[in-house]
């Protein structure tokens, strides 16, 4: 389903981190254009 | 039977600094962009006396226990018309909340530079050494600030100087360093320096506490580790630290040494934990840790207040202290054993499983315990009443979510019992959202209290550290260690049961 697609990923430190959200992604296929983790406190 | 090093006393106190507010990251960057922000901001900034009551901040000091929290309806926040006419204490069994005027009084006395950094006049001079001389603990502190060059009335400022008012009035104001060595520095810019010192003014406010709860001088302090999340230095050494030393040297701990310890919001966490190993290893005897407040976190939410009509709840500079020495056989222990204490290794991945596993299940393993033998969890304990209109969800509870999540994993924990085992072993937030200072030890007061009066007997605390946002990693980290009621303690509680059964 995620094959050849593009993501932009927003990954947050008290919930999922986009290291861990782009790896899940790599692995279907995707393509990563820009990540981020964010901590709001 | 080993022994172990000992959190004998901790203290926690707030500044409330509503006119700082605008000081903070964000609202000064939002301010600069949108000037006509400042009415509004100012609209919703707390009384003094709104912030003594509310309950997050009163369970901060230790008058309210996290359950008494939990127990009380949301919103916490209540206008003071509608709070009843009785005002709790400002002053609790771990600290105090102090109020702006008091804490410009310990700002001013922090600074140390001349030409000094918070200029003033004669009036306002006088009133904030009144001030400060007229409370029971902050006379000691170790610089006589009617030695320092005032003026009978105020010059007219470098325009990038801050001003410092109270409400309407002004009562001076903040610069950088205006010497040579000064120019064209950054560090040494104006709110650089107040978010130095404003660290420095609020930790010293803790450790004069923290003294004060132990009942030991100044001088038998023989280390200071400092916690916080500022950067002192200048353009060389952005960041080289010093503020141990500086806010030692404030109280008076003339024999002590000290430095700081950098490890974003786990410091605090590590930092107990270094000085819990100081002390075991027999290089020091009595070390004081310390965290000073957050100028830059100041108003971080207050966009999302403002939208929702709300007062600015993060207007409050927050800071905490802990002693460590050696085992007194009555103060809980740290446990120090190998592997006891938390860590979230290079080699694990960033997935919340494999963090979790590394700095909650390994330290439980190593030794011998399950999830189950834990009767407190501290994990995050920022206030949700803060993170929760500004979209960022319960921190707290998302945490317990994944410790029993992992208690079900391991086996441990049926998937049935996660709610009511959170309740058992969880709590709700209650700290500031000041970086460093809600990471878990908030709690470390309020456990030692339930240790002694026996209604837990052992207490995690998992800190988190954001490590990623210094740009230099993708990492983050976790740090954690558990404290335990005493044994010394626990058989002389088990000597008063017997007797009294003989």
């Amino acid at each position: 389903m995620l094959q050849g697609k593009k993501a932009i990923v927003f990954g947050e430190r008290d919930d999922i981190s986009g290291t861990t959200i782009s790896t899940c992604l790599r692995a279907a296929g995707c393509e990563i254009l820009y990540e981020a983790t964010a901590c709001f406190v | 039977m080993p022994s172990y090093p000992v959190i004998k006393s901790a203290a926690y106190c707030l500044a409330h600094v509503p006119d700082l507010v605008r000081y903070g990251s964000k609202p000064r960057r939002e301010l600069a962009r949108q000037p006509e922000l400042a009415t509004k901001l100012a609209h919703r900034l707390r009384s003094y006396d709104e912030a003594v009551r509310y309950p997050a901040n009163q369970t901060f000091i230790g008058n309210l226990t996290p359950e008494t929290l939990a127990a009380m309806p949301r919103p916490w926040f209540r206008p003071a018309a509608d709070a009843g006419a009785t005002t709790p204490p400002a002053q609790g069994p771990f600290g105090e909340i102090v109020d702006q005027e008091t804490f410009y009084g310990l700002l001013r006395r922090a600074d140390v530079l001349q030409p000094p950094l918070f200029v003033t006049d004669d009036k306002h001079r006088q009133r904030l050494a009144a001030r400060l001389a007229a409370h029971p603990l902050l006379p000691g502190l170790n610089t006589d600030s009617t030695q320092l060059p005032t003026s009978p009335s105020l010059a007219p400022p470098p325009s990038s100087a801050l001003p410092l008012l109270l409400g309407d009035e002004l009562y001076g104001y903040f610069l950088g360093d205006q010497r040579a060595e000064g120019h064209d520095d950054e560090n040494l810019a104006a709110h650089h320096l107040l978010e130095n010192l404003c660290t420095k003014a609020s930790g010293s406010l803790a450790l004069n506490w923290l003294l004060h709860r132990a009942g030991i001088e100044p001088e038998q302090i023989d280390f200071v580790i400092s916690c916080g999340e500022e950067a002192c230095g200048d353009r060389y050494q952005r960041g080289g630290g010093g503020m141990a030393k500086a806010m030692a040297e404030l109280c008076g701990c003339a024999n002590a040494s000290g430095l700081d310890i950098k490890n974003f919001c786990a410091a605090p966490a590590s930092a107990i934990i270094m000085a819990a190993a100081l002390i075991q290893a027999g290089v020091h005897q009595r070390i004081a840790v310390v965290g000073g407040g957050s100028l830059a976190k100041l108003g971080m939410k207050f966009q999302a207040f403002l939208d929702h009509g709300m007062p600015i709840l993060d207007d409050s500079l927050a800071a905490m202290a802990f002693l460590v020495t050696t085992d007194d056989a009555k103060s809980p222990i740290i446990r120090l054993d190998p592997g006891a204490v938390g860590k979230v290794p290079i080699a694990a991945s960033t997935s919340d499983e494999a963090v979790f596993r590394h700095y909650l299940l390994a330290p439980l393993a190593a030794l011998g315990l399950k999830l189950t033998d834990i009767d407190r969890f501290a994990p995050e304990l920022q206030n949700p009443e803060i993170t929760e209109f500004a979209g960022s969800g319960d921190v707290t509870k998302k945490n317990y979510r994944k410790i029993a999540a992992m208690a079900v994993l391991a086996g441990q924990l049926g998937k049935e019992e996660m709610e009511a085992w959170i309740s058992r072993v969880g709590m709700v937030g209650f700290a500031p959202t000041q970086g460093h200072i809600p990471s878990a030890v908030p709690y470390l007061g309020h456990a030692m209290a339930a240790m002694e009066h026996g209604e837990i007997k052992r207490a995690m605390f998992l800190a988190r550290a954001s490590i990623f946002l210094n740009r230099c990693t993708s990492l983050l980290d976790g740090v954690s260690f558990i404290v335990e009621q005493n044994p010394g303690s626990a058989r002389q509680d088990e000597n008063k049961r017997n007797s009294r059964e003989e």
